[in-house]
């Protein structure tokens, strides 16, 4: 009961957030171009980082988004939450914090994630290239004591990445395709909530959404991740999702998320559930 | 001999794909309902253009009679409709405007509501979209 009036709580505040800004500026992109916000906070999907700018805010204008997320799979839950702000759509800001609850050990790992993208080239919906942008997030565990007796060697270290984003007109029984591709240079053990680990390397995320109607997108995501510890095996993570935008304010991202084994509990499936609010 | 062959499996390939370009286009005027939906379309733009503070002042000296002309023959022709645009190339009218993505953007906007009033299938939408959007190179010069 606590819990679920604790998420409607921390989702009225993210949509409260993000409708103060649409009194100040009305952005022009085009409605759910902003994407939705991924765990670790900016524009994206729900596990990756695209190469989307978050929020409405075009040329000239600035926009942004808030988002709170659960996910709860059979021995987890994830909290994320954040604010991302965009400036003509060429750089983003973000900010987002992560709580993972591992319900049998009856522990907590925290994180803060701060995130810059800079839009390098190229736009989503009228450029023959994709839409190219460069990224950093700075991840620092709040936990770290347990991550440490686990083999992890530092509490806090950068993601560096690169995205390229593209819209497919009419590509699939007329419907308009979102693909995207990030490739990520990290040192994130289970994204950087069991601290980072002192070698870094190259993974690759993909994700293709459909925009189904004008409201509806439905897409799938897959991250590959790097598996540094010797103690607990780290496992690549997919999910399929459907999103609602019923109007360019809110936005509702449900999924159905297999994070397979996580710090050796293994078969770890469930719901992903998030509200965003975007101006 | 394997060589004709692959090349003769290319010439078909091409044909086919010829076609069904050719089919796909010639289906996208009919499902835009023809001239006579094409300017309904047109009109039903130019109405929200003209509400839309964005972009209506950069059309403050525009002969709005003959941009409405143009609209209408670019779209048909685009679509793969019996016209031809006869107007200044896209980038010659839009030298020295000054047009950014935002406003693009808000162009953009106008015609989908504009389809969308016409009850435009979303499958026909998205295919002239993709049709005009590399426009963009021409239009947005900053």
């Amino acid at each position: 009961m606590n819990k679920t009036k604790r998420f409607w709580k921390s989702a009225l505040s993210a949509v409260v957030l993000a409708s103060l800004g649409v009194s100040a500026t009305a952005g022009t992109k085009l409605t759910a171009t902003g994407g939705v916000s991924p765990i670790e906070g900016g524009a994206g999907g729900g596990i990756s980082p695209w190469a989307l700018i978050s929020g409405y805010g075009s040329t000239n204008e600035w926009g942004g988004s808030a988002f709170y997320t659960q996910v709860q799979v059979d021995d987890f839950k994830l909290d994320a939450k954040g604010v991302a702000a965009g400036f003509s759509d060429r750089v983003e800001l973000s900010a987002a914090k992560q709580k993972l609850e591992i319900e049998p050990l009856d522990l907590d790992l925290k994180q803060d994630v701060y995130g810059v993208k800079v839009r390098v080239f190229g736009e989503l919906l009228y450029t023959a290239a994709p839409q190219l942008s460069v990224g950093v997030q700075y991840k620092k565990s709040d936990t770290f004591t347990v991550p440490q007796a686990l083999g992890a060697d530092d509490d806090a270290d950068f993601d560096i990445y690169l995205a390229g984003s593209k819209v497919w007109f009419a590509a699939l029984a007329g419907r308009n395709v979102l693909t995207n591709m990030t490739l990520r240079y990290t040192s994130a053990i289970e994204t950087g909530l069991v601290g980072h680990a002192d070698e870094r390397k190259l993974v690759a995320e993909g994700s293709v959404v459909v925009f189904l109607s004008d409201n509806w997108v439905a897409g799938v995501e897959y991250r590959q991740k790097p598996d540094f510890l010797s103690s607990i095996e780290e496992h690549d993570w997919y999910h399929g999702f459907v999103g609602y935008f019923p109007n360019r304010h809110v936005s509702v991202t449900a999924a159905w998320a297999n994070l397979d084994e996580i710090a050796g509990l293994d078969g770890q499936q469930g719901w992903y559930l998030s509200l965003q609010g975007h101006f | 001999m394997k060589k004709s062959l692959i090349s003769g499996l290319i010439a078909g390939l091409l044909v086919v794909a010829g076609c069904a370009s050719t089919q796909n286009t010639n289906s996208l005027y009919a499902d835009l309902g023809g001239k006579t939906g094409i300017a309904d379309i047109v009109d039903r733009f130019l109405m929200h253009m003209g509400n839309n503070e964005v972009i209506v002042d950069s059309f403050a000296e525009t002969d709005i009679e003959a941009f409405r002309g143009h609209l209408i023959d670019q779209i048909c022709e685009v679509s793969g409709g019996p016209c031809e645009y006869t107007g200044r190339s896209m980038a010659e009218s839009h030298a020295g405007l000054g047009v950014d993505t935002r406003q693009m953007n808000a162009l953009v906007s106008d015609l989908i509501n504009a389809m969308d009033d016409e009850n435009v299938p979303l499958g026909a939408q998205n295919r002239l979209l993709g049709l005009l959007a590399p426009l963009h190179e021409d239009v947005v010069t900053r």
